[in-house]
């Protein structure tokens, strides 16, 4: 079970700059940590994340194990049109997550 | 003192979040960290040679931190955000860390305003650098000095 | 790590010294929450719902609120909605009448998954029971704490209070040495706060992940060095008891952020 948080203003007026958050759940193991026997923690992070305005791509990161654990991005996009946002993390171990918030734009 | 908190902050990083690990213990091996000749080598990868000028971004993160876990960090870089003008990426490197990239960020003049924010992990006191690539291919950049002061009463027994 | 204990330990000498002077209680007018300790920017994180990472803890809360056991009744289905528990994180640990003594709410939602899902209780400090307990408080957000108001758990608010007062651990503290002695005073850098369970559970930086009250509770025991109560023990719920009434009135932040 992985939560998202997303936060997208429900509507906007054609042409406003609006701000998106988002946070998403998950240990950002590092992969630089030992077990008391010397064991390696294998890295399990996040890499990269994208989020899509009505299927165009306007924002993408890379993420490092630098990013706190439930990483948390926020990021700016003009509203255009109404319609749909889509975001995607990807990570270690085939982790996938998708998330989604639609915004009216008048 | 300089010396000791910095062995203790990376101690102290790296044991931090053992419990979400449950019942195992952590330690810290090795002197595995970036050092400011790997933060610039990892900058080299990034611009490829160009030159790297000081100015348009700005680097926002609180110059004394609570906990390394969770430090706020804000990029903004001036620019019109136009067709003709805009920012391509902006890119974060810090010299402590075990290594050197915090993130990549893609943006286009899309964005409308050339503003991140995001939080990551300082393992100790150090500087952290902002690189913005621009549409005509200029590379700008600013630095911020951050301190890293350690939680009281962790779960760590000693 | 050596140094920065002796650091630590002498600033504890001292707190130990000033403290032969016991000082009185906070006085109602003074008391303030852990919040007003923090950074702007970890203040900023708290409060806003959008951003605070504690909400991932509710998020999960609410889908756990609603899920069918295999055999028997979701929260939902007896409860209602997450909204009836307004009110009610503030009022914890309350007396059970079935038990005859005082339970904290982690152990009250374990209760309703024994006596009414037929399920095992969940573990201390799982997800799932941060998470509910993660939604049941925030549904008090903002609301006064009452705990204490019931005079039957009167007698157990006393021996949290003498827990609270007396000295122990290798280091020979008392809760309130740093609690109420020292609170204006920091310690390797950080605040010693008031020690105000106003926002419990908590996301806690240190632990990039929220925790219940008892964990912070167990991390300032292992601070004076003394050996820190299991979950269910009988005391812990009487210190839990302790700290939400002396912080009797003043408003539930849940989900909080701490450093
Ligand atoms: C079959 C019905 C039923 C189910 C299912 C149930 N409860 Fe309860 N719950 C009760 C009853 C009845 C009480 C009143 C105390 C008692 O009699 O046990 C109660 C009391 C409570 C209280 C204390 C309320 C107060 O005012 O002090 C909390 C909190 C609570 N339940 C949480 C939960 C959670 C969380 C779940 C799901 C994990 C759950 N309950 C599932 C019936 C249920
Ligand atoms: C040596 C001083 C010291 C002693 C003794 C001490 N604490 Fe603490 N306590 C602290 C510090 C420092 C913090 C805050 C640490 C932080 O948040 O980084 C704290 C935090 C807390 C908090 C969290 C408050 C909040 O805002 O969430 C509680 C509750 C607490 N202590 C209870 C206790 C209890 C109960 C005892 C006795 C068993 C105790 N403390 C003993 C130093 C102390």
């Amino acid at each position: 079970m992985a939560s998202a948080l997303i936060n997208v203003p429900a509507t906007a007026r054609r042409g406003d700059i609006i701000e998106i958050k988002t946070l998403m759940s998950h240990i950002m193991e590092t992969g630089f940590r030992h077990t008391v026997t010397g064991e390696a923690i294998p890295r399990n992070i996040i890499t990269n994340f994208t989020c899509r305005y009505n299927g165009d791509e306007v924002f993408r990161a890379d993420l490092f194990p630098a990013f706190s654990a439930n990483p948390f991005i926020s990021f700016f996009t003009v509203a255009t049109e109404s319609g749909k946002f889509e975001f995607q993390w990807i990570g270690d171990n085939g982790f996938q997550e998708t998330a989604s918030a639609s915004i009216t734009v008048t | 003192m300089a010396e000791s908190d910095r062995t203790t902050r990376r101690q102290f990083l790296a044991t931090a979040g053992g419990a979400a690990l449950g019942a195992v213990s952590l330690v810290h091996v090795g002197p595995v960290h970036a050092t400011p000749d790997t933060m610039k080598a990892a900058i080299r990868d990034i611009v490829n040679g160009a030159a790297v000028r000081p100015g348009k971004v700005k680097l926002d993160v609180p110059p004394l931190v609570e906990n390394g876990n969770t430090v706020p960090l804000t990029v903004t870089v001036t620019s019109p955000m136009s067709d003709a003008d805009h920012v391509v990426s902006i890119h974060i490197f810090n010299e402590k860390n075990p290594q050197p990239n915090v993130g990549n960020f893609y943006i286009s003049p899309r964005a409308g305003r050339a503003q991140i924010a995001m939080r990551i992990r300082l393992a100790d006191t150090q500087t952290l650098t902002a690189i913005a690539k621009l549409s005509d291919g200029s590379f700008w950049s600013a630095t911020a000095d951050v301190v890293v002061t350690l939680a009281a009463c962790t779960e760590e027994a000693t | 790590m050596k140094r920065l204990r002796n650091i630590s330990l002498s600033l504890l000498a001292v707190i130990a010294f000033t403290s032969l002077i016991e000082a009185a209680e906070i006085a109602p007018g003074e008391r303030r929450s852990g919040a007003s300790f923090m950074s702007v920017e970890t203040q900023a994180m708290q409060n806003d719902a959008t951003a605070n990472p504690g909400m991932l803890g509710v998020l999960d809360g609410e889908v756990l609120w609603t899920r069918k056991p295999a055999a028997g009744r979701a929260c939902a289905d007896c409860h209602g909605d997450a909204s009836s528990m307004r009110g009610v994180a503030v009022r914890y640990p309350a007396f059970d009448d079935k038990l005859n003594r005082p339970v904290d709410l982690e152990q009250r939602v374990n209760l309703c998954r024994v006596d009414h899902q037929q399920l095992p209780p969940l573990a201390d400090e799982s997800r799932d029971l941060l998470a509910l307990t993660a939604l049941i408080g925030r549904q008090s957000q903002g609301m006064p704490i009452e705990t204490g108001a019931d005079s039957r758990l009167q007698a157990f608010i006393d021996k949290g209070r003498d827990a609270f007062m007396r000295r122990q651990g290798q280091l020979n503290l008392a809760c309130t040495n740093c609690h109420d002695d020292n609170w204006d005073k920091r310690l390797a850098g950080s605040a010693i706060t008031q020690a105000h369970p106003t926002g419990y559970p908590v996301y806690r930086l240190e632990w990039q992940g929220l925790g219940s009250l008892k964990r912070r509770l167990r991390n300032c025991m292992i601070g004076v060095r003394t050996q820190p109560y299991s979950a269910d023990a009988p005391e812990m719920v009487e210190l839990e008891l302790y700290l939400m009434s002396r912080a009797r009135g003043m408003a539930s932040e849940t989900p909080a952020v701490r450093p």
